[in-house]
């Protein structure tokens, strides 16, 4: 089972991403994590859908997101180099005590403190999903209050422009 | 027929009517817009939500309306008007459980590629999302099976959507198209000027084939020694049967043609060994897995057709010509893919291929098959064997009725007996298998023929699921002929239950039903019964002369089955052959 992202270039119409979440259950193909915002184009967003699967079902997803008539392109960003980014918003407890430790975690993994409270801080990491993981997984000694993802997105490396 | 009192316009005539640019409803757009694109007969059933379309249709000389019992039975008739004549069916209901009614027959033409648009009346837009009464969100609910759906929000877009829909249910991958109307938009004026251009960005179908796919194709069949064609419904759908005798003549390669495909493929020709899979004949199914090359030409490898998915056409180098990518290698992996539409590939292909020339001794095997095992029955004296009334129908027909079925036994006794030497006269839901579907299909298919012998082949129990549209015949002097295969019993179920489930026969029987020739009566068609041959060739002429409709009951054999039949999980050449053989 490997890991494909794809992005989907789509007609921003009402619905839209009810009919391409709903191919992706509809036929038993897999969603890790599926994000969507406007494109370089106005009329046009960019979706980037993760999945898993093997080669034959990443075909089977890119034949049948082709189908929708408001799907304009479909790209397999992994099929190349690619640079894919999350972000998540995590609010850890760190009394005054354990805050320099905290500190010291955001510091390494190149975050940044985006609300501090009594109690509690409120952490902003950007990067791959395997950082992230990483970064949730170092914290949660402390003790994770509340945890927020955005999903993938991402671009393929280099000059390439695929509309 | 009488029922037509519409004078069909040309395009050219209606476009001079329609010229003047006019302020008119949304109702009014949407039946010019109807007319533009050639429609002739619409079906449907009005309520709140469409009031305005009806109130335009009131007193519209061009155009033609066909008013059923049930939303169902106008969906169907809409699909049976298609798949008989190859233009796009129309059917119309209003918002809720008008537009819920509709789902079964979308899924059917979805399943079956079938090209539809489906308007539905929803609620007045500041009410969407309120759960008001008779709301449905009905574009959520049938995304799943339409080609594509819009909710028209703007009466300004309407023009353009209808022209759109069209385009989409009737290129590329034939499906049906929703078009869901809100009751203001429906009602709301704007000056009306008819769409002439469709552009889709990134909707483009690919038409012609790679050549050098099809290069490659021509050369497997030089080297091949036992190669077959599988051809299913897209040669019909694509007008593509003149090509696919060609390719056979040229090429002399034996054929098998799907449930679907009956008809794309002249039965009489020698090289036609019937159809493939769960009830197909012993010849076909027994080629596949022998073949070293397998041409599939516009059929989707459905698990009725493959049987046990691993073992099917062993030997074989796949080629498989669709105009759907999506469908080369989902299930059957593609030596040689060929994306384009059936008739222009074969076109290319009739160009440079030749015949099979290694295949000598694979034609004699195969055609030695084919006599040595035909679809057989034990014929009976005593009890009506419904192979047999299919065979007088044949018979009687000389075999050019346009013939639609329900689903079950007497759907594969009807592909099994009733040969088939035409496309579009063969109208049968496959994919979804939907009871129901026989019956009003026929209607839209003799509203789309209305010179042809329209026979409808049902069950008991099928018969029972749209049986309220005899009154559409009996109106509108629709002269289709019902016949219905009374075993009294859910056939098929009880087949599967004796030979699966040891005999087990849990809620099959049919006992209850009417008495059909009363309730063929009570609506005012002519109806018969016949429980012997005798009785059967009499009532049979006497239903065919009457120049209404009529239904004809054949009381047949409670327990006979179709044969041969594979199970579920069994190769295909793992046939059970039934008492015949």
């Amino acid at each position: 089972m490997k890991k494909h992202t794809v992005a989907v270039i789509v007609n921003d119409q009402p619905g839209v991403l009810q009919r391409v979440s709903g191919l992706f259950g509809r036929r038993g193909f897999n969603i890790e994590s599926i994000t969507v915002g406007a494109s370089e184009e106005v009329g046009l967003s960019r979706m980037v859908i993760v999945s898993t699967g093997d080669d034959h079902t990443l075909e089977q997803i890119i034949k049948q997101l082709y189908k929708l008539i408001d799907v304009i392109k479909v790209i397999d960003l992994s099929a190349n180099a690619m640079v894919s980014r999350e972000l998540a918003l995590i609010k850890v407890n760190a009394e005054p005590s354990a805050r320099p430790e905290v500190l010291g975690v955001v510091d390494t993994f190149r975050a940044s403190v985006v609300d501090i409270a009594t109690n509690t801080l409120m952490v902003q990491v950007v990067g791959d999903t395997e950082k992230i993981d990483a970064m949730i997984e170092l914290l949660k000694p402390y003790g994770i209050r509340e945890v927020s993802r955005t999903g993938v997105t991402a671009l393929n490396r280099g000059n390439v422009s695929k509309l | 027929m009488t029922t037509t009192n519409v004078t069909t316009k040309s395009r050219e005539e209606l476009i001079e009517k329609f010229s003047k640019p006019e302020v008119i409803s949304g109702s009014e757009i949407l039946l010019r817009s109807l007319l533009l694109e050639g429609v002739d007969c619409v079906f449907g059933y009005p309520g709140g939500a469409v009031l305005y379309i009806y109130d335009a249709m009131h007193g519209n000389p061009d155009f033609n309306h066909l008013l059923t019992r049930h939303e169902q039975g106008a969906i169907h008739a809409a699909d049976g008007y298609a798949r008989a004549s190859g233009k796009v069916g129309v059917c119309i209901a209003t918002s809720g459980p008008g537009a819920t009614n509709l789902v079964t027959g979308i899924a059917t033409a979805y399943m079956d590629s079938v090209p539809m648009v489906v308007i539905t009346g929803n609620v007045i837009s500041t009410l969407i999302g309120t759960d008001a009464f008779q709301e449905a969100d009905i574009t959520g609910i049938t995304m799943p099976i339409t080609k594509h759906s819009y909710l028209v929000r703007d009466v300004e877009d309407l023009p353009r959507v209808i022209h759109e829909a069209f385009h989409i249910a009737n290129s590329g991958r034939k499906g049906p198209v929703l078009i869901d109307i809100p009751k203001d938009v429906s009602a709301a004026k704007t000056l009306f000027k008819p769409v002439n251009e469709v552009s889709i960005r990134g909707y483009n179908p690919t038409v012609s084939p790679n050549k050098l796919q099809v290069d490659k194709m021509i050369k497997a069949i030089k080297e091949a020694k036992r190669p077959i064609i599988l051809a299913g419904g897209g040669v019909v759908y694509s007008g593509a049967h003149e090509q696919l005798l060609e390719f056979v003549l040229k090429t002399e390669i034996p054929i098998t043609t799907t449930l679907l495909g009956l008809g794309g493929f002249p039965s009489g020709n020698d090289l036609w060994l019937g159809m493939p899979g769960m009830h197909g004949t012993y010849t076909a199914n027994t080629s596949i897995q022998k073949a070293d090359l397998l041409i599939n030409i516009g059929a989707r490898f459905d698990d009725r057709v493959t049987g046990k998915l691993s073992g099917f056409a062993p030997l074989a180098k796949i080629v498989h010509i669709d105009i759907d990518p999506a469908e080369i290698g989902k299930n059957v992996h593609a030596d040689i893919p060929i994306v384009g539409d059936v008739k222009t590939v074969l076109e290319v292909a009739n160009q440079t291929a030749t015949r099979a020339n290694l295949a000598d001794e694979w034609r004699q095997e195969v055609l030695a098959s084919k006599k040595q095992h035909p679809f057989q029955y034990k014929d009976s004296d005593t009890e009506l064997k419904p192979q047999w009334v299919v065979e007088l129908i044949h018979e009687t027909t000389n075999g050019d009725a346009i013939v639609t079925t329900d689903v079950g036994q007497h759907q594969m006794w009807a592909a099994q007996y009733y040969k088939f030497n035409k496309p579009r006269s063969w109208v049968t839901s496959g994919g979804l298998g939907t009871m129901g579907f026989g019956f009003p299909s026929a209607i839209g298919a003799q509203m789309a023929n209305p010179d042809r012998l329209v026979v409808s082949i049902n069950g008991d129990g099928g018969m029972q699921m749209c049986a309220q549209e005899l009154a559409i015949c009996a109106i509108n002097n629709i002269p289709v002929k019902v016949v219905i295969l009374n075993n009294q019993v859910l056939g098929m179920v009880r087949q599967w239950q004796e030979l699966i489930h040891e005999n087990r026969f849990s809620h099959i029987d049919l006992a209850g039903s009417p008495d059909f020739v009363k309730l063929a009566e009570a609506y005012g068609v002519k109806g018969f019964r016949a429980t012997n041959k005798e009785e059967s060739r009499k009532v049979w002429e006497e239903a065919m002369n009457h120049p209404g409709p009529a239904v004809v009951e054949f009381v047949v054999r409670r327990d006979e089955n179709v044969y041969p039949m594979v199970a579920q999980g069994s190769t295909i050449d793992q046939m059970i052959m039934g008492d015949a053989e």
